[in-house]
């Protein structure tokens, strides 16, 4: 059945139809456009549609559309101020954390979620977070690098 | 996936009420098997039941030798609590990944009952009580088979009472891939004795009589060196045979118990 539902997306009031069965991440991608959000393998295991759901960061493949109505939800187009970058967006960028790009929307949505509970991640802390978040380019070397420079700027506030 | 009906369960007596209500229906805990398990159209429920938003299902309470956990909770909130059980935060912290935790849930897990699952080894580790809308089960009879549980048609999961051992530890030997347990074992010192359980390798967990035996004489990982369970019935599959199941069962024992110690 198809019905409407709402849910604050980046801090606005998103509408949209959706059936019971469409995920989150269709429903951000297809119904309100915001393609950042992507699928790789639509089995919760690689990690490129993470995104943030009443703050915790959840893979939106596994999530149904509906279970996020009247929630919060921010997504990698949610986080920079205006046109100045996210200190993880930005650290990311100098410390060439990305090659293809297709991991990095969940790469840095999930290493906010690290951050909120560990402001200051060790390497190896780091590494096992992102357990969940594969990257087929980089080794994932310069991912690791970029979160720990993000901890750094955002702990010294030098964003 | 097929399509189904929704409904959003206010309170755990709804839940049920809307469950008996059905043709076929589901409950929807955190969604990590389920979902999946529906995109790839295993299984086509006539209806989902989201209990997500049922807060009496989130409630944690510490007693002085008990711990009560809602059903509802995820694995994180387990992971990162203060609790009387520091095992059972280790385990909560080992499944699957930082966002399947955010997701995924006791209740969910342990009705799943998949052979593989974490959860089972800690029930029947410690000697929890599973606590549903009308009873009360022991865990050493809640986990009937692959797959299977002693819950009845609509019987919903509200919390799991686990008692606080003297020491207790698990150790798991993770799918490389899914974090799943290829074999993981729960050691516990308990009050009425010691316990060993065993998730990974059977259709469901089980606990080792011989190895429990040898504890009781002296907790120490070298008294298990010799133990080894027969590998009859135990699980094959691409990732490991029985006898390296088998194996893996000493192995995993010893490593718990010497945690369990440190």
């Amino acid at each position: 059945m198809t019905m409407t539902i709402s849910m604050t997306v980046n801090g606005e009031e998103r509408s949209g139809l959706c059936e019971e069965r469409t995920l989150l991440v269709t429903f951000l991608r297809e119904t309100l456009r915001l393609t950042g959000t992507h699928v790789g393998c639509d089995t919760s295991q690689c990690g490129a549609c993470v995104v943030h759901l009443d703050g915790d960061s959840v893979k939106a493949c596994t999530v149904l559309a509906v279970q996020a109505a009247g929630h919060d939800v921010t997504t990698i187009e949610g986080i920079a101020d205006g046109d100045t970058l996210h200190p993880m967006q930005q650290a990311f960028h100098e410390n060439h954390g990305l090659q293809c790009g297709f991991c990095t929307p969940g790469m840095i949505m999930s290493a906010l979620d690290l951050l909120k509970h560990n402001k200051a991640p060790t390497e190896r802390e780091i590494r096992e977070h992102l357990e969940g978040n594969f990257c087929r380019c980089t080794g994932y070397h310069n991912i690791v690098r970029s979160i720990a420079a993000a901890a750094d700027m955002m702990a010294t506030g030098k964003a | 996936m097929y399509a189904f009906r929704y409904h959003h369960a206010g309170s755990i007596d709804e839940a049920v009420r809307l469950h008996g209500s059905c043709e076929d229906p589901g409950y929807l805990a955190g969604g990590h098997t389920l979902l999946p398990t529906l995109k790839m159209r295993l299984a086509q429920p006539s209806d989902l039941i989201d209990l997500g938003t049922i807060d009496a299902l989130k409630n944690t309470s510490t007693g002085t030798d008990t711990l009560i956990i809602g059903a509802g909770v995820r694995h994180n909130d387990v992971a990162r609590m203060t609790h009387p059980i520091p095992a059972l935060a280790g385990l909560a912290g080992q499944i699957g990944d930082f966002q399947v935790r955010n997701r995924g849930t006791l209740g969910g897990s342990i009705a799943n009952a998949d052979p593989a699952a974490d959860y089972p080894a800690a029930l029947v580790g410690l000697g929890a009580t599973v606590i549903t809308d009308r009873r009360q089960i022991a865990a050493d009879d809640f986990f009937v088979d692959l797959f299977e549980t002693a819950l009845q048609e609509g019987e919903l999961v509200t919390s799991v009472a686990f008692p606080a051992p003297r020491r207790a530890a698990y150790m798991k030997f993770p799918n490389p891939a899914s974090r799943y347990a290829i074999v993981g074992v729960f050691v516990a010192w308990t009050a009425s004795g010691m316990r060993v359980a065993v998730t990974g390798a059977g259709a469901r967990v089980f606990r080792v009589a011989a190895m429990e035996e040898a504890l009781e004489r002296n907790f120490s990982p070298d008294v298990l060196a010799d133990i080894q369970i027969p590998d009859d019935g135990l699980n094959s599959d691409i990732h490991a045979t029985p006898d390296y199941r088998a194996h893996l069962v000493t192995v995993m024992a010893r490593r718990a118990v010497a945690l369990a110690n440190a």
